[in-house]
């Protein structure tokens, strides 16, 4: 029987885990900080779950509410700067996204994790108003996942080209692409009848192709460049240069038929 | 009365040159390369030293053009996302024959190190390629070493273009691509 490879995931594994490895964690703790608890004061009950990881306040919100979250953290709390937003794919544990936002108080030098679990297919609310970064951030986003967001001001793809197909950071999407991907620029350039002609992607590095005598030659079977070897090919004695390489013990080596 | 006699078949020869059409356009051609400026990714940085003065590509005779239409030589220097595929086949298609394509660096013969969906895998799965130059990346020496053989091929060639063939892709199947 073949091996199961699930679907929802096709990202590379490890190829060895150890069965009584468990992974480390960050260590969490109440928030204590007198800054922190007073954006904690500010947040309210809008707050799920707060904590302090690594310094960093993490704030669990319900995607409904992030942009009112967004504000009052800018407003009130000095919180200035959106520096990264992104999300995480976990459809296959649980068929949601994981959307954080990282945000930067530089008054105080603090950092502030907003996270949000939002179901497959639902949209999160633009906060492109209150930070200027998260134009590109939520294009990114729409492109690399497909979330879609309400009220953005240009909503389109990014990074790939706007006639992709798929969404490269999902964990469905394979490494080296899906047909779509590994056929992209033929079917642009000369349009899908040249797929034929111009052949698959090689992605091994380290293929030789035996009958192809313009890229390849064999030693002791040489051929001249381009020649037909479909049919075989004779054995040519190999000669070494008298001039340049004396074989000192004349015949006293052997060329062996077969690799040991 | 001239004071100085040229005795012009005696040892010097006569100030004649035989030679073929073909080595006459060969000769123009192979010493004024002008490569169109155009860089993908880190190679374009070894690119634009060789055209600096350390390593001065200007006294081969090869000055970077702005344009594809004034340009002769493709340099592919870099990695050639699958966005930019159509873009770099286009600056190719302005080119005015003759024109040749050197494939710098190893993202653009074979993807390089970037196996994944957004890299072309070679760029000659779209653009024909005349010479491959391997490295990651190629020292300045090294392109200019590509031009001279560059140089060489175009002086073993015909100067009617037509009858030149552009590098057939064969594939697995050994059926043959033009892609003139
Ligand atoms: S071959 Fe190396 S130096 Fe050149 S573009 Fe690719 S990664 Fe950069």
């Amino acid at each position: 029987m073949r091996k199961y490879v699930p679907k929802d995931n096709v990202q590379a594994k490890s190829y060895y885990t150890d069965r009584f490895w468990v992974a480390p964690r960050v260590p969490r703790s109440t928030v204590e900080d007198t800054h922190f608890l007073a954006v904690v004061e500010a947040v309210g009950t809008q707050a799920n779950e707060t904590y302090v990881e690594l310094g960093q306040l993490v704030i669990h919100i319900n995607p409904k509410n992030n942009f009112e979250v967004m504000k009052t953290l800018k407003e009130k709390c000095g919180y200035t700067q959106c520096s990264e937003q992104s999300a995480v794919d976990y459809l296959a544990q649980d068929n949601e996204f994981e959307l954080f936002w990282q945000l930067l108080n530089i008054n105080e030098a603090k950092r502030i994790r907003v996270i949000c679990r939002l179901a497959n297919g639902l949209a999160i609310e633009s906060i492109e108003p209150l930070y200027k970064s998260a134009n590109f951030a939520e294009r990114e986003m729409f492109d690399m996942f497909g979330i879609k967001v309400n009220n953005h001001p240009f909503l389109k793809r990014i990074l790939m080209p706007d006639d992709w197909e798929g969404n490269p950071l999902l964990k469905t999407y394979p490494l080296q692409g899906d047909e779509f991907a590994s056929w992209y620029e033929v079917d642009k350039i000369f349009g899908k009848e040249y797929r034929d002609i111009i052949g698959p992607e090689n992605r091994d590095p380290a293929k030789i192709d035996t009958e192809d005598t313009k890229r390849f030659s064999r030693v002791g079977y040489e051929v001249p460049f381009g020649a037909d070897i479909s049919e075989g090919e004779t054995k040519t004695a190999i000669e070494y240069s008298e001039t340049f390489l004396v074989d000192y013990n004349k015949n006293s080596s052997k060329q062996l038929d077969e690799r040991r | 009365m001239a004071q100085h006699q040229v005795n012009y078949a005696s040892s010097a020869g006569l100030p004649i040159a035989l030679t073929s059409v073909d080595k006459l356009v060969n000769w123009g051609r192979s010493n004024s390369l002008w490569p169109l400026t155009y860089g993908l990714a880190c190679c374009a940085i070894e690119m634009m030293a060789s055209g600096a003065s350390r390593y001065d590509f200007d006294r081969m005779g090869t000055i970077f053009r702005a344009s594809p239409r004034q340009a002769d030589v493709m340099i592919l220097a870099g990695t050639l996302s699958k966005k930019h595929s159509e873009f770099a086949r286009r600056l190719y298609d302005q080119m005015t024959e003759p024109k040749w394509v050197i494939s710098m660096g190893s993202c653009a013969n074979t993807g390089g190190m970037f196996n994944t969906y957004a890299t072309v895998q070679g760029v000659d799965r779209i653009i024909p390629v005349d010479i491959y130059l391997p490295g990651c990346a190629p020292r300045p020496e090294t392109l200019q070493y590509a031009m001279m053989m560059l140089q060489k091929k175009i002086r073993k060639e015909s100067a009617d273009m037509k009858k030149n063939t552009k590098q057939d892709l064969t594939t697995q199947t050994g059926k043959r691509a033009r892609l003139i």
